[in-house]
């Protein structure tokens, strides 16, 4: 029943459950820092819920998806804006190694 | 039987309990029903992935999948433009949707109150946690502190070990007298006892706070521990997740588009879930914060009204409705019962208003400090002046936090409800006058 | 404030430099606003401070607002997002790259910086443009701004020399110097300046104004993506035609790194909701341009209202037939950046003193004047520009 697909979190490959959301996909990759806020601040997903839009990624080289609202298929390519937690400067999206 | 409306096409907007039902029964009374929803999955912020599903919503679910009920998930209503048209976000296109009646269940959100530290990654909503931990997140090992207000702590706390979590304490901000009067208030809804007494013995070996509150979330890149304070300690808990909401505000968006009347907060509803605008039902949480229960029955009553309502209103309503309705509107009148004692139980206290320091980020898609608030004389104000509310969620974040810190009323909801391609809006005329409509029950709009 | 000598009606854009301006001459002024500071078209518009020159009116009167722009361009509150982006002309074809060229030798020869791009410059100065553009007019000084906190500003200096400002306080009625307000008082004043924008209507029926919508919509940050504010050379045909409907491609960088896509003309609306019909083809306009918009998101649209007049200049002095009231409104798509010009004008010509450019193209006396002489106002759409 647990079925376990492999996709990509900036360009890594990460194993999850059938049926998680891509934000799930994005903390199993340990990366808790989704995004940078317009100052700077680091943040994640608040909701869960697709109302706050923090969860924001690019997933399959389209920008600013709700992470929290797709689920996740086989070799799905998941790309946040701070690569890894406390690296990368903002809006360097290219330097996760996730350009298009 | 000459008020069945074989080719009455009912639209079903949230596919929650509420809008479950709606559907259900308006397709049961002989409506062509479309459900749309903009998760992937149905069941709502309830139903959704749970495991192990409860019995009644592996139920409803099932009669969903065995049903001609179209249902589209993914799908997020963009814009109400004119009566009767909505147009949807669906797998990325423009999607127009007619409709002859409409029955609105968009549900709630958690209300976010600003303090030091509330934006730090892994500070999370407590339907929040629930909603990652069901959709996937393994929590085997981690620490989660539960805290802020409102039944959903309990149940999410009571949850949160089955997906491997810790929770060392749970603090919820209403007096213990509150609760003691909420607890005593469910004894008049027979169903509900089972229901605590259950988390009360799952609670027993956790470690539940009254009257206490999060002051501080710390952390550099991520949150490594809180802070939370009761009427004589303030004391520092480590922890890998933080779970905080004050309760919930319902989803207006929809309806204030569509011009629904809302009063205090909630959407105005008739007797049969009626709205003021014409032709536009709405059922569950916008009509008033209740929970599941009193979402099905409203969204059973919506379903069937919508379904069986005459176009006159002054026509008489038939015996059918009433006797299919009967059962619905009795348990809907013991729900709205719940719903008064939860709203007493979980009055927000005023020592909140004091968290945010003048540097905590009340608006966080724009990161508009508290500070930058001074001086502004409305939300539209501070929104011309300081940005606030201009960003991804377009204030439905800090728009429930400023109402209740500075007392402000949100104001102007403006298409697309939610941030969608540019390609999408380009096209959307398009795919109005596009007449291979790939969705049998959607016509293009006039 | 008791007995103010001028009371301005909108606290607009215009309005507070009206206030800013005749503060500055020593009036005790009082400022009524319906809503909040920078409410109206002030809070709708694009912002986008440009020079234009399709008559010589309009010439001088953008000239003149844009150097009173640059000069207090250092003191803008950070909120007031001066950004001097400059504005690119883009020419689709040779016959537009001929009229950037007439336009960028008239520029020069009035002492404005332009200078013409080929496609070459055009594609080093902004990469994202679709291919097979003919090329440019860049015009270096123009700006853009977001104009909520300029009005904001310009009233904190005219209150730091004691005006008052009132918000949330609705003019129902003027007659001649006594306002009616929504709650029934009364007040007066020797000079009364109406600035409520395209409500000013409401205020002095008959006013040679009509509303004009614009939809606008603001995409998602995207930093870099434009790095000029960005018109098509054909926005001129919108902008000044009498069309009852029309779109061009007008697309602003904003300080935050998001862009402001217009725009759109329409006659004959009045409500503020969006016509999915018009916003689709402004958008798609967009994108004929800048085909990688496409895939940006979009947060909001919304719309706003001209006030236009007939010539399409503003009405700045006195109110013809109506002692001690003086408009200052009808500004169309100019008024961000013709408000500091207008507050000016009006202040000199209330003093008495000779404003800094010939003000008779824009008194109001030329609309209420003999029949024969409105019907003679040539229709900008005919003008071409120089
Ligand atoms: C340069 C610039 C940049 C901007 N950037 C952003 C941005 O980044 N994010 C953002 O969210 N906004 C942005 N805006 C838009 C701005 O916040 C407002 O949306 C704008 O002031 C237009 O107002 P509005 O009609 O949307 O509503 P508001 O300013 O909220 O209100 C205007 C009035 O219109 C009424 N109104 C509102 N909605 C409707 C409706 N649907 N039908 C009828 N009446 C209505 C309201 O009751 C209110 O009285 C920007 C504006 C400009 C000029
Ligand atoms: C879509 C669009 C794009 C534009 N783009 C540009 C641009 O790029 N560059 C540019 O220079 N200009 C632009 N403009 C034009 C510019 O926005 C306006 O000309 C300018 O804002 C007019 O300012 P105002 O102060 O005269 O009017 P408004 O900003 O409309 O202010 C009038 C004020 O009066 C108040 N008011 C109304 N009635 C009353 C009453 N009875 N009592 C009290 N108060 C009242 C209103 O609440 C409002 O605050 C654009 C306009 C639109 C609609
Ligand atoms: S977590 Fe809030 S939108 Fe995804």
């Amino acid at each position: 029943m647990s079925t376990s697909i492999e996709v990509f979190v900036n360009s890594a490959p990460v194993e999850v459950k059938a049926g998680s959301t891509a934000a799930v996909a994005i903390l199993v990759a340990g990366v808790d820092a989704f995004r940078l806020s317009p100052s700077g601040q680091p943040r994640g997903p608040l909701c869960g819920m697709g109302i706050c839009a923090e969860c924001r990624a690019t997933i399959d080289g389209v920008a600013n998806q709700y992470t929290c609202l797709r689920l996740c298929h086989p070799g799905m390519r998941i790309c946040t804006e701070v690569a890894a937690a406390g690296a990368g400067a903002r809006g360097d999206a290219r330097e996760s190694g996730c350009s298009e | 039987m000459s008020d069945l409306h074989p080719s009455r096409e009912i639209v079903v907007v949230g596919a929650g309990p509420a809008g479950l039902q709606a559907a259900l029964a308006a397709h049961d009374a002989g409506a062509r029903v479309t459900l749309v929803d903009a998760s992937p999955e149905a069941g709502g912020q309830i139903w959704r992935g749970g495991h192990p599903p409860s019995r009644i919503a592996a139920r409803l679910l099932g009669r969903l999948r065995d049903s001609p009920v179209q249902f589209l998930r993914g799908c997020t209503i963009v814009d109400a433009p004119k009566p009767g048209q909505l147009l949807a976000m669906h797998d990325g296109n423009p999607l127009w949707l007619s409709y002859h009646r409409l029955v609105l269940a968009t549900g709630a959100r958690e209300r976010f109150l600003p303090f030091p530290g509330w934006t730090l990654p892994n500070v999370l909503g407590v339907g929040g946690i629930q909603a990652l931990a069901k959709g996937g997140l393994d929590l085997a090992g981690k620490r989660v502190v539960v805290a802020g207000s409102g039944p959903l702590l309990l149940s999410v706390a009571a949850s949160l070990p089955l997906y491997g979590a810790q929770v060392p304490v749970i603090a919820e901000q209403a007096s213990l007298s509150h609760l003691v009067r909420f607890a005593l208030g469910l004894r008049y809804l027979p169903g509900k006892i089972p229901e605590a007494l259950q988390l009360a013995w799952r609670l027993q070996p956790l470690r539940f706070q009254a009257a206490t509150y999060p002051v501080r979330a710390h952390g550099d890149m991520r949150l490594t521990a809180v802070t939370l304070r009761s009427a004589d300690r303030e004391w520092t808990v480590d922890c890998d997740y933080l779970a905080c909401a004050f309760g919930f505000v319902p989803n207006l968006e929809l309806a204030e588009l569509l011009g629904c009347t809302v009063r205090e907060g909630f959407v105005v509803v008739d007797n049969w879930q009626q709205t003021t605008a014409p032709d536009v039902y709405c059922a569950g949480e916008p009509t008033g914060i209740g929970g599941a229960e009193k979402a099905m029955a409203e969204g059973a009553v919506a379903g069937l009204a919508a379904a069986l309502l005459p176009e006159d209103a002054n026509s008489p309503v038939s015996r059918n409705l009433h006797s299919q309705a009967a059962p619905h509107l009795a348990r809907r009148a013991r729900c709205h019962h719940f719903a008064q004692v939860l709203e007493r139980s979980f009055p927000l206290r005023p020592e909140l208003r004091d968290l945010p320091l003048p540097e905590t980020t009340v608006c966080r898609c724009e990161d508009v400090p508290l500070i930058h608030l001074e001086g502004c004389s409305s939300w539209r104000d501070a929104k011309l002046q300081r940005r606030l509310g201009m960003g991804h969620c377009q204030g439905r974040v800090c728009g429930a936090a400023t109402e209740f810190l500075l007392g402000w009323p949100m104001q102007s909801v403006r298409p697309p409800l939610s941030p969608v391609p540019v390609r999408l809006l380009a096209a959307a005329a398009l795919a109005k006058a596009d007449d291979s409509n790939p969705h049998p029950q959607t016509r293009p709009g006039q | 404030m008791k007995h103010p000598d001028a009371i301005v009606i909108g606290a607009g854009i215009v309005g507070a430099s009206c206030a800013e301006r005749l503060s500055a001459d020593g009036q005790r002024v009082l400022v009524l606003e319906a809503e909040v500071v920078g409410s109206g078209a002030t809070a709708a518009g694009m912002g986008h401070v440009v020079v234009m020159d399709d008559n010589e009116a309009e010439f001088a009167l953008t000239r003149y607002a844009r150097q009173l722009w640059l000069e207090c361009a250092h003191q803008l509150p950070a909120a007031a997002e001066w950004e001097p982006v400059g504005t690119l002309w883009v020419a689709a074809d040779d016959e537009e790259l001929d009229a950037a060229r007439g336009k960028c030798a008239f520029y020069r020869s009035q002492g404005c910086r332009a200078d013409l791009l080929s496609a070459q410059d055009l594609y080093r100065a902004e990469p994202k443009l679709r291919p097979g553009l003919a090329g440019g007019l860049l015009v270096h000084d123009d700006a853009v701004t977001y104009p909520p906190p300029v009005a904001a500003w310009l009233l904190e200096r005219a209150r730091n020399r004691g005006a008052e400002v009132r918000t949330g306080v609705r003019v129902q009625a003027l007659e001649g110097g006594t306002l009616r307000l929504m709650n029934g008082d009364s007040l007066q004043a020797g000079l009364v300046v109406v600035a409520a924008g395209a409500a000013s209507l409401r205020l002095i029926p008959g006013l040679p104004l009509q509303p004009r919508k614009g939809h606008l919509a603001i995409t998602d940050r995207a930093p870099g993506f434009v790095h000029h504010q960005l018109v098509e050379l054909g926005y001129l045909k919108s902008a000044h035609g009498s069309a009852l409907e029309s779109v061009a491609f007008n697309v602003q960088p904003r300080a935050t790194g998001q862009l402001l896509i217009g725009s759109s003309r329409q006659f004959g609306q009045t409500g503020a909701e969006i016509h999915h019909a018009l916003l689709s083809r402004m958008l798609q306009r967009a994108i004929d341009y800048l085909p990688g918009l496409a895939d940006l998101s979009i947060l909001r649209t919304w719309t706003g209202f001209r006030a236009a007049t007939p010539d399409k200049l503003p009405l700045i002095g006195p109110a013809p037939d109506r002692e001690q009231v003086w408009l200052a409104t009808g500004h169309e798509g100019l008024g961000i950046t013709t408000s500091l010009a207008t507050g000016q004008i009006l202040a000199d010509l209330v003093a008495g003193r000779t404003p800094g450019i010939d003000p008779t193209p824009y008194a109001p006396a030329r609309f209420l004047s003999a029949e024969d002489e409105r019907s003679s106002i040539p229709e900008a759409a005919d003008v071409h520009f120089h």
